[in-house]
């Protein structure tokens, strides 16, 4: 989290210092536009990267971009204090409700996709997983490996910390299957390790160990679990194509939501980040590209 | 003259006087802050779930057990390496080895003791956890041992180097007094050089646990911190959570004010509590020794 306040602070000098000299070059050609985005935490450094790029490409717009939460970007929204929120979740029901009420109409824009592959040392012999099955082992109901189908080893549960944004997804979709009235928690004894480089050094030395992170950060030389929805169902390894067909169980769409059809610079840069230029950063930044952009205008 | 002498020593004494103060400004100050940021969480969570084994905040679960337990358990693992070890050493350089051995010796102790701790937290997790694995056949080697072993490795140089120092300090008619007697090598460090640096030697034990309890960064890279109650022999083998790593780890990210915020600042107060207890602790030792040592010179 705190290097991406820095890229923040960092980013946020750049464009103060260098956008006015180099828009003062360009004056002539049109009025400086300004695009206010704010929201998810996940998916600030992806904002970032994507607002960097765009304002260099186009010195005549100028975009700020402020993390702190889909609810935090979402309520501005509502408030009519930015152009794009950006959020790593729907938009609830409340919320819409207030927006009506404030005579604020959000629309959605898919412009990611966030998988969470499950990993294992190559030398276990586990290739695929059921979601119920995932969830039973992280929970604490499955203990060794022979129960699915491996060695006779315990199984040691690795999980990131539980402030990482991450955490809290895997434990809504996997370990409470997506559930709202579950109440399942992990297994204590669960290690919560403070990195993902934590989490892949133990599990590319330790064949008992399951780990999670996101899809960009799996290094090639760790096994990814091939998981299905349900018992009987298909089971789908993480890739850029089976989670934008969907099929692959945990992913996740990022949203950036404006207030009615965008228009004018807001529009110019919602079709410029749809387009295969920016979704490259996507896949940079480790994110899966939204190849087929549903919603986009 | 003489009156500008007697103001500048004037000044300079009030200087010192107010550096020597100043310190214990600084643990008032602290500790006040502490108070004020952690006493809330005794109001805001029940005494009941404050000793709860189960550590979840963000579901609000604050049982702390799983956490002091943990801290208890490395730190004693790493007393128990520091201690035999640091003395083993202090006792060989001040009283065993040749003069030239002892130049070379003293120096990289104390170098040791900057090596700086994610160093140490590193070799952890790349080399001692999967060679502890391997070795005693554990799930993970992510555990309080391995933190133990490490943090032993940290308080070392301190115990060495306060040890040596205490022992360097016993004047040489003691030892020449038992050699005389008959006393062989052993007989004299055991029964006359020891005994006679005693509170040294406890300073120094006192400043190594002291060490051990406070490191974060090392035991939050190889303890595996899984908040698990941590009271059966067995639990060495396995990962434990600190309080220092769980402060360590959740500060960044908790918003400011909240029952979580409140906690970890709980926390903080436990685990200075518990330092000034084992300073408490160690000066009485100590006074009550320098109190019978008077008494049977006198």
């Amino acid at each position: 989290m705190k290097h991406i306040l820095i890229i923040f602070l960092l980013a946020s000098f750049f464009i103060t210092s260098c956008g006015p000299t180099s828009s003062a070059e360009t004056a002539s050609n049109s009025q400086a536009a300004y695009i206010e985005n704010k929201g998810s935490d996940t998916i600030v450094n992806l904002a970032l990267a994507w607002a960097e790029k765009y304002q260099s490409e186009h010195p005549d717009i100028r975009i700020s971009v402020t993390g702190g939460g889909s609810g935090t970007g979402l309520a501005s929204l509502i408030n009519k204090t930015v152009d794009i929120a950006n959020a790593s979740r729907k938009i609830k029901t409340e919320e819409l409700d207030q927006a009506k009420a404030n005579g604020v109409d959000p629309v959605e824009h898919v412009i990611a996709r966030d998988a969470i592959a499950v990993i294992v040392n190559p030398e276990n012999p586990v290739n695929e997983l059921t979601l119920q099955q995932i969830s039973d082992v992280y929970s604490g109901k499955i203990n060794n490996w022979k129960e699915l189908g491996g060695d006779d080893r315990p199984i040691v549960r690795l999980s990131r910390e539980t402030n990482s944004g991450t955490h809290v997804y895997f434990l809504e979709t996997v370990l409470r299957l997506g559930s709202k009235t579950d109440k399942t928690l992990f297994s204590m004894d669960t290690l919560l390790l403070p990195s993902s480089e934590g989490i892949i050094a133990e599990i590319r030395q330790n064949p008992n160990a399951i780990g999670y992170d996101g899809l960009g950060y799996v290094p090639k030389d760790l096994k990814m679990i091939a998981i299905a929805k349900e018992p009987g169902s298909a089971y789908v390894l993480p890739s850029i194509a089976t989670v934008n067909d969907k099929t692959y169980a945990i992913a996740r769409d990022l949203y950036m939501y404006t207030n009615g059809q965008p228009t004018g610079a807001v529009k110019d840069y919602l079709d410029w980040i749809v387009a295969p230029e920016a979704q490259q950063i996507v896949a940079e930044l480790g994110f899966v590209p939204a190849l087929n952009p549903n919603s986009a205008p | 003259m003489e009156k500008s002498l007697t103001w500048r020593e004037f000044i300079i004494t009030r200087l010192i006087q107010a550096s020597g103060y100043s310190a214990i400004l600084f643990v008032a100050l602290i500790f006040f802050f502490l108070l004020r940021e952690g006493l809330p969480a005794l109001w805001e969570v029940k005494l009941s779930d404050l000793f709860a084994v189960r550590w979840y905040p963000i579901e609000n679960h604050f049982g702390l057990l799983p956490l002091l337990t943990g801290s208890l358990i490395v730190t004693i693992g790493a007393t128990l390496v520091a201690v035999p070890f640091g003395i083993g050493t202090a006792v060989y350089i001040s009283e065993i080895a040749p003069r030239w051995m002892r130049e070379i010796l003293k120096p990289l102790v104390e170098l040791l003791g900057g090596l700086p701790s994610v160093v140490l937290g590193f070799l952890g997790i790349l080399l001692l956890s999967p060679f502890l694995r391997v070795f005693l056949d554990l799930p993970t080697g992510l555990t309080a041992l391995a933190g133990s072993l490490l943090l032993g490795g940290i308080a070392v140089p301190t115990v060495v180097s306060v040890a040596e120092d205490a022992l360097d300090a016993v004047p040489r008619a003691y030892r020449e007094g038992a050699w005389a007697l008959g006393a062989t090598r052993w007989q004299t460090i055991w029964r006359v050089t020891l005994p006679a640096a005693k509170s040294g030697v406890l300073t120094a034990i006192m400043l190594g646990v002291g060490r051990a309890i406070g490191e974060t960064m090392t035991v939050m890279m190889v303890t595996g911190n899984a908040p698990v109650l941590a009271i059966k022999l067995g639990s060495i083998f396995s990962p434990v959570r600190t309080m220092t790593a769980t402060i360590a780890a959740e500060m960044g990210e908790v918003a400011n004010g909240s029952t979580h915020y409140h906690v970890l600042f709980f926390i903080g107060m436990v685990l200075f509590l518990i330092s000034l207890g084992v300073n408490i602790a160690a000066s009485s030792v100590v006074f009550r020794a320098k109190k019978r040592a008077e008494r049977i010179l006198s």
